[in-house]
């Protein structure tokens, strides 16, 4: 009896697993093979024969290479931005007594969820304007760091919390100014965490549409997720051999970005969201 | 704070915050109130309006609420409904639950098969936006697309998805796109409950359900509460289904956030669209003010 | 000396859509212009900056363009943006942008006042047509050869359109018998290929031009709808599929290339661009296609009293107040619409120029076209805003197609939202 259930549960989990496994790699079928098809449709097709030639062709347009270095200035300005920033405040919340301020940043998650979303775009894109940053990748970067703040000062108050406060305390009495003990003891301690922050900040700003969409303006600055449409809409329909070999180049930096997280550390939770 | 004096005094920790506060105040509290401010006006892109914008009190909001009229397609109830059973279908039932179970499966499992499953998941959640959209229009496709290339293989008669079942379409797409957030939350909330609490019950003889609905719910319940209140915002302001249906066909899967981008930018009223953007904000507030209220009740308890 | 570059764009890609806009930019435009320029002593070239979206995003694009005081130096524009973007403040007159040189410019003496208007508002001018057109029932000989319908094809009445579509449906079950434009997906080509054809044919307009206030309500208007009803619902003569999809304009375009649609209410610019060049090409296109006059309900019940109805509008290019160079823009935009240059593009893509010196040539149907359409033909209202109102007529149509609504209902809602939009003493309602 117990040897029945015991075999039961283990087919009903290989099933689960299965159909689990099928739900979330049959959609992307499609990206992995479409590319290497010399003949792109919108059916999964093992290419026969593979060729590299529409990954040529993405290569020989400027316009769609000089998206994807717009791509990095975004993702990369944004990243640096972002984990600078988080972690000075993420120290001074770790290291002050100011009563109210965990409901604050709460209340500011929440809060920026909101603002990368569409309800904030036309005050976004006015204020961008104001400020003359319209089509400038900083603007953009700038709106980004905005948003991704307060969950990456949540993220990295973890982290600090997370170091002893013997290291400082004995710099404190060799005479260390507060920039010396955090550029010189606190900074290197918290480095995983910083890479955290950072890796999720750019991979947020890498594959974002909808602000840089409206912010930027000209052919030169537009990132790949907007440039991907001139080959969406080239003679009013899909290229679709162009169009997936450069989705699945533009998707790559993540990929990489993951097996390396993944192999480095285990991808998983640092703390992060939870409580 | 645990124990001892302010390493930083406080004027020291406000200059450290300085950089974060000047963000913050710029790009979340001043849009906020910007938008609050534009809803009351007449204010458009093109036409009259955009030199000459006035206060118009409460105009957009009358309009947005015309109960006569407000769930016919291309309106705000419409979109609030389409809304609502996005985040009900795709974030509740889809994303938390499938999370909770694939976390739940693979709990005390290691090894080759979790390590897939688990990549899989999480490159779903990971690949940029406007590509998941590509590899999605191809997979629902009525003609070529491999879902319906599986249902002939099942026998069944294929869908036009995009036509005939744009919301189901969408939950669907949503559930694959997100549930490695809650997988991943809940496999980390799992993996703080020693393997000792459970292997008591299972002295005691007790079934799988039973173990998990005994132990492991009430272990992790503040852990679902905030999968869910954050996923239910995420779910609410996602833009990205619009990258697939373009909010169509006939509207049927207009979500709030597609509306508020159509009326702002494509009709240029920036007025209305505030109107709707304070909406959808007085709702994620709504949403944001239960979660903090929850978890302080918690935290007074534990 | 430096060199000038502008940079100039329109909804046109090679090989696609508009693509001999494409064609005649690269091989005439750009080198003549550059040679004149080169005459008088400048380096000014000029660049093509091919947009393939759809009319709707590049107007949004447009629009946040000129907002934030970007944008290319002259671009393609549609006559009916023109009074929403003025009001805006988003365009100039071209003379207060380039000088008094405008209004010495020897075109003008080429185009009538009424066609100077096509990108004009309230008496100023902000840029020049490249021509107009006019719209009518394109159908597939071939598609009625076999389903035994006689040739040449000219409808008298909605019931005998309505019959061909069913002998069609009948003999040719795979074939789509009747397409008339209609739903918010196809945006513009709703309101000037379907509503409007659908609406005049009726007997009215949207406007009432006397009094000045839109036709909110009105038999005509239920009338109009009953036929979308019977097409689209009741017998299933039209796909409304293709209405509903996002890009179910190009789908149906590629339906007609490939014989699947039997008749479809498009514009002159179909034939000349279209199924004439590009991706839908049809390599034997006069011998397949041809058209026909969209009638009225019944014969003299038509707007104006007339028999078959049709309706015009006009795009051409704007300056960008914004430009850095507006002397060198100006030069390029009046030297593309001199003779010589439309000449060159008539030889590729004959069409309705506005010039008086500029004749369609080579292509009898273009002209016979004309001939017929010209003269039946009405135009929309010029006002900030008509957009608005004809996203609601795109809203009323798909609201029947897709049976969500009833004529009379859906009806009800187009009266109230334009209400709404333009205030209750801006409207009226026919009995």
């Amino acid at each position: 009896m117990r040897l029945v259930r015991l075999v039961l549960a283990r087919v009903a989990f290989y099933l689960f697993v299965t159909l689990v496994a099928a739900f979330f790699a049959l959609p992307m079928l499609w990206l992995v093979l479409t590319p290497f098809n010399p003949r792109g449709t919108l059916a999964a097709e093992i290419p026969s024969p593979a060729t590299m030639a529409n990954f040529r062709l993405v290569f020989a347009n400027a316009f769609a290479m000089r998206a994807l270095l717009n791509s990095a200035i975004l993702g990369i300005g944004a990243m640096l931005i972002t984990t600078l920033v988080a972690t000075l405040a993420a120290y001074a919340l770790s290291r002050t007594d100011v009563p109210g301020l965990d409901f604050l940043i709460y209340a500011l998650i929440l809060f920026s969820s909101v603002v990368t979303g569409t309800a904030a775009m036309v005050p976004i894109f006015l204020l961008i304007f104001y400020l003359g940053l319209i089509d400038t990748l900083l603007g953009v970067i700038l709106v980004f760091t905005g948003g991704l703040l307060p969950t990456a000062i949540f993220i990295m108050r973890d982290f600090v919390e997370g170091i002893p406060r013997s290291y400082e305390e004995s710099a404190l009495v060799s005479g260390a100014t507060p920039r010396q003990m955090f550029q010189d003891v606190v900074a290197p301690l918290v480095q995983p965490g910083m890479m955290v922050v950072a890796i999720w900040a750019f991979v947020h700003v890498w594959g974002a549409f909808l602000i840089p969409f409206i912010l930027l303006r000209s052919p030169t600055s537009m990132p790949a997720s907007v440039a991907i449409y001139s080959f969406y809409t080239e003679a009013g329909t899909p290229i679709i051999t162009l169009t997936s070999s450069y989705a699945l180049l533009f998707a790559l930096p993540v990929l990489v970005l993951y097996l390396l997280v993944n192999w480095r550390y285990g991808f998983r939770f640092f703390g992060g969201i939870k409580r | 704070m645990t124990g001892g004096a302010p390493i930083l005094s406080r004027r020291t920790g406000f200059f450290f915050l300085l950089p974060s506060l000047g963000f913050v105040s710029l790009f979340i509290l001043f849009p906020f109130v910007w938008v609050f401010y534009l809803s009351f006006t007449n204010q458009t892109l093109t036409g009259v309006t955009a030199i000459q914008s006035r206060l118009v009190g409460l105009a957009n909001y009358h309009r947005l609420l015309d109960f006569e009229t407000w769930m016919t397609s291309g309106q705000f109830g419409n979109a609030l409904r389409i809304s609502a059973q996005f985040v009900v279908g795709s974030a509740l039932i889809g994303q938390a639950l499938l999370g909770l179970a694939i976390a739940w499966a693979f709990y005390r499992w290691r090894g080759a098969f979790r390590e897939i499953v688990y990549t899989l998941v999480i490159l779903a959640w990971i690949i940029p936006d406007v590509v998941v959209a590509f590899t999605w229009m191809a997979f629902l496709d009525r003609d070529r697309g491999t879902l319906n290339a599986i249902l002939q293989l099942l026998r069944l008669a294929p869908v036009d998805w995009l036509i005939q079942q744009p919301v189901l379409s969408i939950i669907i797409f949503n559930t694959w796109r997100g549930t490695a957030f809650s997988m991943l939350l809940f496999s980390s909330a799992l993996a703080t409950i020693p393997p000792s609490y459970l292997e008591s019950a299972e002295v005691a003889g007790a079934s799988g359900w039973q173990k998990f609905r005994d132990i492991i719910l009430p272990l992790i319940r503040s852990h679902i509460l905030t999968d869910i209140i954050l996923i239910t915002l995420w779910t609410f302001n996602t833009f990205t289904p619009f990258l697939i249906t373009g909010g169509g066909p006939a509207f049927k899967s207009e979500l709030v956030s597609i509306y508020t981008f159509r009326i702002a930018f494509q009709f240029f009223e920036f007025g209305r669209g505030g109107a709707i953007a304070v909406a959808m904000m007085l709702i994620n507030l709504v949403l944001a003010l239960t979660y903090l209220t929850i978890l302080r009740r918690q935290g007074v308890r534990t | 000396m430096p060199t000038i570059e502008l940079a100039l764009t329109c909804r046109c890609v090679e090989g696609g859509v508009n693509a001999n806009m494409v064609k005649w930019f690269k091989t005439y435009l750009a080198p003549k212009f550059a040679e004149k320029m080169k005459a008088e002593g400048k380096n000014v070239t000029a660049k093509l900056v091919e947009f393939g979206g759809s009319d709707e995003a590049l107007k949004e694009q447009y629009a946040l363009d000129l907002k934030v005081g970007k944008g290319y130096d002259v671009f393609a524009f549609d006559g009916f943006w023109v009074p929403e973007f003025v009001a805006g403040g988003l365009l100039k007159p071209l003379d207060e942008i380039a000088g008094p040189e405008v209004k010495q410019w020897e075109g003008w003496g080429h185009i009538s006042p009424g066609l100077q208007q096509i990108l004009g508002y309230q008496g100023k001018l902000y840029g020049i047509a490249s021509g107009t057109d006019v719209r009518e029932i394109f159908y597939r000989k071939d598609l009625f050869a076999k389903a035994g319908i006689a040739e040449p094809w000219q409808p008298k009445s909605w019931a005998e359109l309505l019959d061909t579509a069913r002998k069609i449906k009948k003999a040719l079950p795979d074939v789509t018998p009747l397409q008339l434009n209609a739903g918010t997906a196809m945006g513009e080509a709703t309101t000037m290929q379907g509503y409007f054809m659908a609406l005049l044919g009726a007997g009215i307009h949207m406007y009432d031009f006397e009094k000045g206030k839109w036709i909110a309500k009105s038999p005509a208007i239920a009338d109009a709808l009953n036929f979308y009803k019977t097409v689209y619902v009741d017998e299933k003569l039209g796909d409304a599929r293709l209405q509903l999809l996002k890009d179910g304009r190009n789908q149906s375009f590629a339906r007609f290339r490939d014989g699947k649609i039997a008749m479809l209410v498009e514009g002159d610019w179909f034939w000349r661009s279209v199924i004439a060049t590009g991706e839908w090409k049809i390599p034997n296109r006069n011998e397949v296609v041809s058209f026909a006059k969209m009638p009225a309900k019944e014969p003299k019940k038509g707007y104006k009293g007339q028999d078959f109805v049709t309706i015009s509008g006009g795009t051409g290019f704007v300056i960008n107040p914004n430009t850095k160079y507006p002397k060198e823009a100006w030069a390029l935009l009046s030297f593309m619409f001199s003779k010589e240059p439309l000449m060159a593009f008539q030889e590729l893509e004959p069409r309705i120029r506005v010039r008086d010196d500029v004749p369609v040539i080579g292509d009898p149907v273009m002209t016979e076209m004309a001939k017929q359409l010209l003269g039946l033909t009405t135009v929309r209202p010029m006002l900030p805003e008509y957009p608005k109102i004809s996203a609601e007529a795109q809203l009323l149509t798909e609201r029947v197609v897709s049976g969500e609504m009833t004529p009379e209902k859906a009806m009800e809602a187009y009266a109230k939202a334009v209400t709404a939009l333009v205030g209750p003493d801006k409207v009226i309602e026919l009995k």
